[in-house]
């Protein structure tokens, strides 16, 4: 039980949002190298039933993000990297996708946006903790076929919950038209902004990306809609974990394949037919032998949450896998968890043993997500 | 008439005769945020000064709870398993953790009296 680490870090970096933060009594810790809130006045609890049942402000902004550019299109340039089908997006449309090491093992999770109004350029955004070496990996790996443009100038808002649409449409009409998986260009309270219906917290949202300059001001604005409450990074992982989302880390990592990752839904046939992807005779191979290991989502059956890292046994002991994340689900009202297991018992309803501090907690392979989602697909 | 001593771990020890209930402060809970689940010890367990007691887990993270002095566990709040956030809501009252039989008295003069308290915890901010 540490003090809050409130002090200024010189080591950590702020976003446009630091002092918006302090003023709305932020907890703010270090996260990824960024001085971050994990959660305002109101507690991490309510924070993430606002969400749910209304709208939450996060600040996003130590997320990396960037145009890549080609001479032709940059889709066919980034397809070298992940498995996703990124030539087929229309314009406008968003895929998340992966990039993928020559072992098929994942480097990071990102979201690609095909822009509207200059097709042949993709808008990337990528893991706050990975955009240093993604960034140097695309470069590397794509120079001479495609230009990574860094966009270190934007801040990125996320606007969450099912008072979102609303909310966003009497600041931006255009909002709330989008659907679900796509961006357009767009003034936010008269400020030039890319906005895409997307999230991190399985409800209908929008992650918005501002000039850093105007970032605070449009904050400020959304804030002071009744129906808008900021929320940290808590609660942030808390939705994610009910939604099922991986975090990158921590349920799928550079040891991971996709297949592993329960992933496989990514990777389209036309991409499975050419194998043309990294990893490729890896990640083809487990998807028709199936993999060794694999992530499920897992429901303790007690009230105690098992946390990262917590050893998964089988009825009998014997040890199959390991919490990847885990915790309280508030909207589920109790302990959730995803698990990275041995196949054999990755099927939904098979009894599991979690080991929390030298007790076997009985739990159960679940479906996920935990809570279902509420996107708007127009 | 009861004595409200207090640990440099947020705990407060209501000793009472040779007995002494504990539980955490209402810093260490407001610290914690949201108590979702209290994992606590059972009732004829001996601690030494220092032991695990007990773990509090939050939306956050867990803590530990460490003995603040030796002794054997008597009773424990079976409230808290049901509804762990009495420990928000009444961190002194209904959200007690454990009660103790005093092991060592000599033990209850390391701890601090609630005026020493205060000014730890305002030298933590």
């Amino acid at each position: 039980m540490t003090a809050a680490a409130n002090g200024f870090d010189p080591a950590l970096t702020q976003t446009p949002l630091n002092d918006l933060h302090r003023s709305l009594g932020a907890k703010m810790v270090p996260f990824a190298g960024y001085e971050m809130p994990v959660q305002y006045k109101a507690g991490i609890m309510a924070e993430h039933m606002h969400v749910r049942k209304s709208a939450g402000l996060f600040d996003v902004s130590h997320m990396g993000q960037a145009r890549l550019v080609a001479d032709g299109d940059a889709a066919v340039a980034l397809e070298r990297l992940v498995p996703g089908d990124i030539v087929g997006l229309a314009p406008g449309e968003m895929r998340y996708t992966l990039l993928l090491a020559d072992d098929g093992g994942i480097l990071d999770d990102l979201m690609v946006t095909r822009l509207p109004d200059e097709p042949e350029t993709l808008f990337l955004v990528v893991n706050a903790g990975c955009k240093d070496a993604d960034f140097s990996h695309i470069e590397a790996l794509l120079a001479g076929e495609a230009r990574l443009e860094r966009l270190p100038d934007r801040a990125l808002l996320a606007l969450q919950g099912p008072q979102a649409g609303a909310v966003l449409s009497r600041l931006a009409p255009g909002a709330g038209s989008l659907s679900f998986m796509n961006g357009a260009e767009m003034a936010v309270d008269g400020v030039g902004c890319f906005v895409t219906r997307s999230g991190y917290t399985g409800e209908d949202g929008f992650e918005i990306s501002v000039p850093s300059d105007a970032a605070e001001g449009l904050a400020a604005r959304l804030l002071d809609e009744a129906a808008v409450a900021p929320v940290g990074l808590g609660a942030r992982d808390s939705l994610r974990l009910e939604a099922g989302l991986c975090l990158y880390g921590h349920d799928i990592d550079r040891s991971t394949t996709p297949v592993e990752g329960s992933l496989r839904w990514t990777i389209p046939k036309r991409r499975r037919e050419a194998a043309d992807f990294p990893g490729a005779g890896t990640i083809l191979k487990q998807m028709a032998d199936g993999p060794l290991r694999r992530r499920v989502g897992i429901r303790p059956e007690g009230r105690a949450p098992a946390r990262e890292g917590a050893e998964i046994t089988d009825e009998g002991g014997a040890a199959i896998g390991k919490i990847t994340s885990g915790g309280y689900g508030p909207s589920v009202g109790g302990p959730v968890a995803m698990g990275m297991v041995l196949r054999a018992f990755s099927a939904v309803d098979t009894p599991l043993k979690l080991m929390v501090r030298g007790k076997a907690l009985a739990a159960r392979v679940a479906k996920l997500p935990f809570v279902p989602h509420n996107y708007f697909r127009g | 008439m009861s004595d409200v001593k207090y640990s440099t771990d947020h705990e407060w020890i209501r000793v009472d005769g040779d007995s002494a209930v504990i539980g955490i402060t209402d810093y260490a809970q407001e610290q914690l945020g949201d108590v979702v689940f209290v994992d606590l010890p059972d009732a004829g367990n001996k601690l030494a000064k220092g032991d695990e007691a007990a773990v509090v887990e939050s939306v956050k993270a867990a803590a530990e709870v460490y003995a603040p002095l030796d002794g054997e566990i008597l009773e424990i709040n079976e409230a808290l398993a049901a509804e762990p956030g009495l420990v928000n809501t009444d961190p002194t009252g209904a959200g007690w953790f454990l009660k103790m039989r005093i092991g060592d008295a000599s033990q209850l003069d390391e701890l601090m009296d609630e005026a020493n308290y205060e000014s730890f915890v305002e030298g933590l901010d």
